[in-house]
C-alpha cells in the first residue's frame, strides 16, 4: 500500500506569548516543532506499512523551513517525504491548505490512504483531514484508535467516541485522523536519521499541483484570521443551583432572556 | 560546551539522550525494584541501530568505533547504568570476536549482535579469579573435532538472557600464561547452564549470574583465534573496553550533577535556595569540574584508540580509573546534595550511588588500573632517552 501522512510544523506551544499590543503570536524565538498530534499519524502509518508492506510518503504545506519537520520524521523511518511550497500558499485557511493537501495527494498517486493528526495545537480546527477526503472525494474517518486492512482494499477503524470505541469499516482510497492511542511514536533509528540528513526531498509548488494564485493561500481562503487574543479573565459569574431540572429552568430562562454573558 | 562530534557522533548522542530521557529515565526505579532486565529497553536500543554502532558496515554495524560506543553509554548512563552497563557488556562480549575472530566467526555472531537480535556477554572471572585472572580453573579440553569445557564462571554480566558468549578457559595448564584460549559458547550448547542470579547492592537491572560448564561440548571452530591466546586476547579487549567503563562514570556522574543542581536551585532554607551557599556551591563546582574532566578524558581515550594507535594500555586504564572515582565521589555528593531526600527511595540519587560502586571494581579493580599505569610508565620511561633532572 502507498500511504500519504499530512503534517504540520508549529510553534513550540510550551514557549508560545501573545504580543499585548499587536495581539499577535509572538514567534521570535519560538522553536519550531512537529505539531505533537501528528506523529501519531507518522507512527500509524509505520505501523501499516510494517504489517502490510507498502510504502509511506510525508507531506507538509509550509514554508521552505517546514522541511525539517519532515527530515524528523524520516529518521521514525518514513519512506519518502515532499515538500509543499510557495508563496502563494501563505495564509491558507483549512480549506485552501486542504485543497493544496488534495492536489498533491493526486500526484503522488495512486495513494490508498492518508493519515493525518487529530488537529494542529496552532489552529485548533482539526478540519483539514475531513477537508482533504471532501477535496479527494473520498470516505473519512477521525479519531482512529486502532486501523487494520481488510480483504486488501478495505481500512478496519476502532474510532474513539467520548464514551468507549466504535468500529467503522470504509472502502480505500480513504483518509483517517488518528489520536494518541495508536500507539508511542517510535524512536528515531541511526540508519534512518543519517538518510534523512542525505534525502533530497523534492518542493512543489502552485504550478506544480496544476494550481492558481486565487486557488490557493489567502486568496483561496473562504476565512481570516482576523484577531488572536487571549480572552480577559471573566469577573461576572453566577453560580445556577438546584436540583437538575431547576439548573436547567433557570439557565433556560437566562439564555432566553439574552442575560448569559460571552453569548 | 563543543566536543566537535561529527554529524553521526551527534546522531548518536541524540538518540541515545532521547531513549534515555523517554524510556528509561521513568522506569529506573521500578527496574531497581524489581530487578528486572530492561528487554523492552534493549529492542528500543536494537530499532534504533545503537547496537552495532562500533561494528563494522559489511556485519551490519555503522562503522563507528570506541567514541561512539562511548558516546551511546554516556547518554544512556545519564537515565541508568543498569540498562546502560547491559549495552555496554554486550559489547564486551563481542570484541574478542571483532579482534581475533576469523571472517566466518564474525559473520555468524557479529551481525546478530549488530542488530540487536543477540546479545553477548564475556565471562572470564572466577571464584578464585578475579584480579588474578591467571588462576582461572575453567578448562577446554580438544576431544577429536570438538572441545569440552568444565568450570563456573562467576558474576558474568548478561548472564542468562545474552545468546553468545566469549569465555576464556585453560587449554594447557603447563604454558601458564599461555595456557589459556578464547571460545564463542552458544546459549543451548550441551553442559551449559546459569547458576542462580545474584543479590547485588546496585546495578540491579542487570543481569549477574554465574556460567556453568558442566561437560560442555562446543565444536572446534568456536576457538577465537589460535590455542594459547585467551590472555592476550582478554587484555586487548579490556584495553578497548576500559573507556566504556569510563563512559559509564561520566555519563552516571552527570545525571548525578543534572538533579543535584535542579534540587539546589529548588530547595529553601534560611530564606534561600541552598545553591547561593558557598558550601554546596562548592560541592557542586567539584562535582562538575570532576565531570566534565571524566569527560574529556573518555572522549581524548577513545579517539586516540579509534586512530589506531598501538599504545593504548595506560590511556585506556587512566580513562577508567578516573571517571570512576569520580562517579562515586559525585554520587555521594549527589545524595549529600539532597540531604533526607538524597536518602529516600523516592528520589533517583541513592540508587545512583549504590550502582557507583561497581564501576571501581568490575573490568579490572580501579588497583588492577593503577598497576597497569604504574606499569606502563615505568616502560616507557624506561625506553626513553630524555632525562628530566
Amino acid at each position: 500500500m502507498h500511504i500519504v501522512v499530512c503534517i504540520k510544523q508549529v510553534p513550540d506551544a510550551k514557549n508560545v506569548r501573545i504580543d499585548p499590543e499587536t495581539n499577535t503570536l509572538v514567534r521570535q524565538g519560538v522553536d519550531s516543532i512537529v505539531n505533537p498530534h501528528d506523529w501519531y499519524a507518522v507512527e500509524a502509518a509505520l505501523l501499516l506499512r510494517d504489517e502490510y508492506g507498502g510504502r509511506t510518503t510525508v507531506m507538509t504545506m509550509g514554508p521552505p523551513q517546514a522541511e525539517e519537520a519532515l527530515r524528523e520524521t524520516l529518521a521514525l523511518g518514513v519512506d519518502e517525504a515532499v515538500l509543499l511550497s510557495d508563496r502563494a500558499f501563505a495564509g491558507a485557511d483549512t480549506w485552501a491548505t486542504s485543497l493544496t493537501l488534495a492536489r498533491a495527494v493526486e500526484k503522488l498517486g495512486p495513494v490508498d490512504l492518508v493519515i493525518c493528526g487529530k488537529q494542529a495545537i496552532d489552529g485548533d480546527t482539526a478540519q483539514v483531514g475531513p477537508g482533504l477526503a471532501a477535496h479527494l472525494d473520498q470516505p473519512y474517518t477521525t479519531y482512529g484508535r486502532r486501523l487494520e486492512l481488510v480483504d486488501g482494499d478495505q481500512l478496519r477503524v476502532e474510532r474513539l467516541t467520548d464514551f468507549g470505541y466504535e468500529v467503522v469499516q470504509m472502502a480505500l482510497p480513504a483518509v483517517v485522523t488518528v489520536v494518541r492511542e495508536i500507539g508511542d511514536p517510535r524512536m528515531p533509528g541511526l540508519k534512518h536519521k543519517m538518510r534523512a540528513k542525505k534525502l533530497e526531498i523534492p518542493t512543489w509548488g502552485a504550478a506544480d499541483l496544476d494550481l492558481n494564485p486565487e486557488e490557493v493561500g489567502l486568496q483561496g481562503s473562504f476565512t481570516q484570521v482576523v484577531k488572536v487574543f487571549s480572552p480577559p479573565p471573566r469577573s461576572d459569574r453566577e453560580m445556577i443551583t438546584g436540583e437538575v431540572e431547576e439548573q436547567a429552568e433557570k439557565l433556560f430562562k437566562l439564555l432566553r432572556a439574552g442575560k448569559v454573558p460571552g453569548l | 560546551m563543543d566536543y566537535f562530534l561529527t554529524e553521526e557522533q551527534q546522531m548518536i548522542r541524540e538518540i541515545a539522550a532521547k531513549i534515555a530521557t523517554e524510556k528509561v529515565r521513568p522506569v529506573r526505579a521500578e527496574l531497581d525494584e524489581s530487578e528486572e532486565f530492561p528487554w523492552d529497553i534493549m529492542k528500543i536500543l536494537a530499532q534504533s541501530d545503537l547496537f552495532g554502532i562500533y561494528l563494522p558496515e559489511e556485519y551490519g554495524g555503522s562503522g563507528g568505533g570506541v567514541l561512539e560506543n562511548c558516546l551511546a553509554i554516556e547518554e544512556m548512563g545519564r537515565a541508568c547504568i543498569s540498562v546502560a552497563t547491559t549495552f555496554a557488556a554486550s559489547g564486551l562480549g563481542a570484541y574478542p570476536i571483532l579482534l581475533y575472530g576469523s571472517e566466518e566467526q564474525k559473520q555468524k555472531y557479529l551481525s546478530p549482535i549488530a542488530s540487536g537480535e543477540k546479545l553477548a556477554a564475556f565471562g572470564v572471572t572466577e571464584a578464585n579469579a578475579g584480579s588474578d585472572a591467571g588462576g582461572i580453573q575453567t578448562t577446554a579440553k580438544r576431544d577429536g573435532d570438538h572441545y569440552v569445557l568444565n568450570g563456573t564462571k562467576q558474576w558474568i554480566t548478561n548472564a542468562g538472557e545474552a545468546e553468545i558468549y566469549t569465555v576464556v578457559a585453560m587449554t594447557d595448564r603447563t604454558k601458564g600464561a599461555r595456557g589459556a584460549s578464547a571460545f564463542i559458547v552458544e546459549k543451548g550448547d550441551p553442559g551449559f547452564s546459569f547458576g542462580k542470579e545474584e543479590k547485588k547492592m546496585g546495578l540491579r537491572a542487570s543481569a549477574t549470574r554465574e556460567l556453568l560448564f558442566n561437560d560442555c561440548r562446543i565444536p572446534a571452530d568456536r576457538l577465537i583465534g589460535r590455542e594459547g591466546t585467551g590472555f592476550i586476547i582478554t587484555m586487548k579487549t579490556f584495553d578497548v573496553s576500559r573507556p566504556g567503563i569510563g563512559a559509564l562514570g561520566v555519563g552516571l556522574s552527570q545525571g548525578a550533577l543534572d538533579i543535584s543542581v535542579e534540587y539546589a536551585r529548588k530547595r529553601v532554607q534560611f530564606g534561600k535556595p541552598i545553591i547561593a551557599f558557598q558550601a554546596v556551591q562548592h560541592m557542586l563546582a567539584d562535582m562538575a569540574t570532576e565531570t566534565e574532566a571524566s569527560r574529556v578524558l573518555v572522549y581524548a581515550a577513545a579517539r586516540y584508540i579509534d586512530s589506531g594507535a598501538k599504545d593504548i594500555s595506560k590511556i585506556s586504564a587512566i580513562s577508567k580509573l578516573y571517571p570512576t572515582d569520580v562517579a562515586m565521589r559525585v554520587t555521594t555528593n549527589a545524595v549529600q546534595v539532597l540531604g533526607g531526600y538524597g536518602y529516600m527511595r523516592d528520589y533517583p540519587v541513592e540508587k545512583m550511588m549504590r550502582d557507583a560502586k561497581i564501576l571501581q571494581i568490575y573490568e579490572g579493580t580501579n588497583q588492577i588500573q593503577r598497576n597497569i599505569i604504574g606499569q606502563e610508565l615505568n616502560k616507557e620511561y624506561g625506553r626513553m632517552k630524555e632525562t628530566f633532572f
